[in-house]
């Protein structure tokens, strides 16, 4: 019988819970804020025995992710966590981990990148490393951050899949903000995420294979990447059916979006993690006022659900989409880029504006999300023009 | 030790077949060194470089154990997570209690001396139960001979070029199998392929040990030495015997002369060691005979370094 209790807690210290309750063989483990406390977390259940996971303490982001790349080719249950410079540090052995089709697991405390150095929120980090071949989910709520960790190692380890999963919370806002959560009994989550089972485990010495070997010169490298792209397309739907499971145990939604009011929204923002909070606030507040707004939050990053992303924007009038990343030089921001494409086939296609926001943990105030309404506003009366590009909030 | 004859009988985890190039100094070492390890399972690590790229080239592998082959600086990091991995399957059950199982990390000058140190510098510091296997070859050979920190002063190399001005390398090597020393592991050692019997008994003390072993090999690369494949053995021979390549071993923080051969008073001049390889052929011309006397000086200063360690 599941049973669950209601926690104040951070969402650094669910994450690490949850990673307690899954049970890792191995962890690497290396600090960098705002995720430190996720390893000092594991660190006391280390030192009290409550895990047998093999704790490493690497000295380097990079050492990390390749000691989790070692271990998970070994046959292990491997689960790490980083943050900002540790994931660009990672940045080549994200590449290997997904290329070599190891199901590592890791939190990744979202923060922003140098220079200048910024300790606090914003989604660089993870965007910069996009298109590495990880799964990425984010989480708005520590309450998130905890139930994707779990469903993380099953969709990691699922046959079809057999890749790398990233689970984002926004640095500080949700690793470090005393949060109402509920965690799920240990027995639970052990029965949910069973056992891992290797294939071509390293330390299975009677039938030795060789990984990470060399598929150049006319080798099979392209056909292995088409692999790779078949196997985070077929991941959405064990995305869906893992979350399903989950939410029948835990009681709680999972999809790879989240829409509210979208059923009939006019105006709608489009954002990930904390802000989706935010919005959802000002946009009860327009309700009741009588607009028709809605907000969809993006659950699932990669693979990036497009189909439901257009189904869910189509009919709207104007749509904003709220990057908290850059992509210097390019149209808008990742999350605008993909939002927009995902409509392009659409017959009817909202009037769309991209903001950027909260770089480096610049506040997200809510009457800055009510200006985005009343632009959006201005923009479907036709009383203004969609913008480029605009940096909200900026001084 | 086992003898000559037992050895001969164990089975070779590195097939022939592999694409590395005749006269290879790095796939000796690798057979040399796996002979340590007798009949217990290995894993084996490498980085990138000549050995990964020639024996496991998609779909085949030479290796008749497992193998992992990570990126280029991390394969202690890397089998730091598989020794790692051991451990806790251990713990948890599903590896047997008494299971033995040893891990060997190999990688080249590059990947060891330059690009790698820190990983190994990581992996060593943690104890894990490791060797790390240096097949030093002086340079950067897989990239096509650029100078690394462990390319000897002097020495030609794409990136440490010979012209008007420039007569080679200018700095001397770094001393790697000290540093690693100073991390006081419970077994350090330099060996070289053309001392057979020396080098598989220190990988013998190094797969033994429980905790990490270091093993710099030094072990030549005909093409980028500029010497004719039949003569890798001879020239790492001439290291030994030049004092170039000083044999000595450090267990549990105790300096030793693995060799009584070679000696301050009988020790070649270096030229033995340098005038057969094309690297060095420059340095012969008469203009750079201080050049040469410097070189001289600095093999010299080395050899009494190690052996002052080794307390002679």
């Amino acid at each position: 019988m599941a049973t669950q209790k209601t926690l104040a807690v951070t969402g650094n210290v669910l994450v690490a819970e949850a990673m307690r309750q899954c049970a890792p063989d191995v962890m690497g483990a290396y600090p960098i804020t705002p995720q430190t406390t996720i390893v000092e977390e594991f660190a006391k259940f280390v030192a009290n025995g409550r895990v047998h996971t093999e704790y490493v303490t690497v000295e380097s982001e990079h050492s990390a992710m390749s000691a989790c790349v070692g271990a998970s080719a070994a046959g292990a249950r491997v689960m790490t966590a980083t943050s900002s410079q540790g994931l660009a540090l990672m940045w080549e052995e994200l590449y290997i981990a997904a290329g070599m089709r190891l199901p590592i697991v890791m939190a990744n405390a979202n923060r922003a990148l140098s220079a200048p150095i910024n300790i606090h929120c914003d989604h660089s980090d993870i965007m910069g490393a996009r298109d590495a071949g990880w799964i990425v989910l984010f989480a708005e709520t520590a309450q998130e951050a905890y139930d994707n960790t779990i469903m993380a190692v099953r969709i990691a380890e699922h046959p079809d899949v057999m890749l790398p999963v990233m689970t984002c919370l926004d640095g500080f806002i949700t690793t470090h903000s005393i949060d109402r959560a509920q965690i799920m009994d240990d027995e639970t989550v052990k029965a949910f995420v069973g056992d891992y089972k290797p294939e071509n485990a390293l330390l299975d010495t009677d039938n030795p294979v060789s990984h990470g070997n060399f598929a150049g010169l006319g080798g099979p490298y392209f056909e292995f990447k088409r692999a790779q792209r078949n196997a985070i397309d077929r991941s959405a739907a064990v995305i869906e059916s893992v979350g399903a499971e989950w939410s029948k145990i835990c009681e709680r939604p999972f999809g790879m979006v989240e829409g509210w009011g979208m059923e009939d929204a006019e105006l709608a923002i489009v954002a990930i993690g904390s802000t989706a909070g935010n919005a959802r606030h000002v946009a009860r507040e327009l309700r009741a006022q009588g607009v028709r707004v809605g907000v969809l939050k993006v659950r699932c990053f990669r693979p990036f659900p497009f189909a439901d992303i257009a189904e869910a924007l189509a009919g709207c009038k104007a749509v904003a989409v709220l990057d908290r990343s850059e992509s210097f030089g390019a149209e808008g921001g990742p999350l605008f880029l993909e939002v927009r494409s995902a409509l392009y086939d659409r017959a009817e296609r909202p009037a769309m504006v991209n903001y950027i926001y909260g770089l480096g943990g610049s506040d997200v105030k809510l009457e800055l999300l009510r200006q985005v309404y009343s632009d959006l506003s201005d923009l479907a009366d036709g009383a203004s023009t969609p913008g480029r590009l605009v940096y909200l909030g900026a001084r | 030790m086992a003898t000559i004859k037992e050895l001969s009988q164990r089975e070779d985890r590195l097939e022939g077949g592999h694409r590395l190039c005749a006269g290879c100094g790095a796939s000796i070492a690798v057979r040399q060194v796996m002979l340590g390890a007798g009949m217990t399972p290995v894993v084996v690590g490498c980085a990138t470089g000549c050995l990964e790229v020639s024996t496991t080239i998609y779909p085949y592998s030479s290796w008749k154990t497992p193998f992992i082959h990570n990126a280029f600086e991390n394969s202690a990091a890397t089998v730091s997570g598989v020794e790692s991995a051991f451990k806790a399957l251990q713990r948890a059950g599903k590896i047997p209690a008494d299971k033995e199982m040893k891990f060997v990390a190999f990688g080249g000058d590059g990947g060891t001396y330059d690009i790698g140190l820190q990983s190994l510098s990581g992996a060593m510091e943690r104890g894990h139960d490791m060797v790390y296997v240096c097949y030093d070859n002086g340079a950067y050979m897989n990239t096509g001979i650029q100078r690394s920190s462990a390319t000897p002063m002097g020495a030609w190399a794409t990136t440490s070029e010979v012209g008007k001005v420039g007569q080679g390398k200018p700095m001397r090597r770094k001393d790697l199998t000290s540093i690693i020393a100073a991390h006081n592991v419970p077994y350090v050692a330099q060996g070289s392929i053309s001392e057979w019997k020396d080098l598989t008994a220190k990988a013998e003390k190094a797969f033994a040990v429980k905790g990490p072993a270091f093993i710099n090999v030094f072990a030549p690369c005909p093409r980028g030495w500029r010497i004719p494949y039949n003569k890798t053995v001879e020239s790492a021979s001439l290291a030994v015997k030049t004092a170039f390549w000083p044999l000595f071993e450090v267990e549990d923080g105790e300096w030793k002369m693995t060799t009584r051969r070679v000696t301050r008073e009988n020790r070649l001049p270096i030229e033995e060691f340098m005038k057969p390889q094309g690297r060095f052929k420059h340095l012969f011309k008469p203009e750079n005979a201080e050049l040469l006397a410097k070189i001289q000086a600095e093999v010299d200063r080395n050899f009494d370094y190690v052996l002052k360690r080794c307390g002679q």
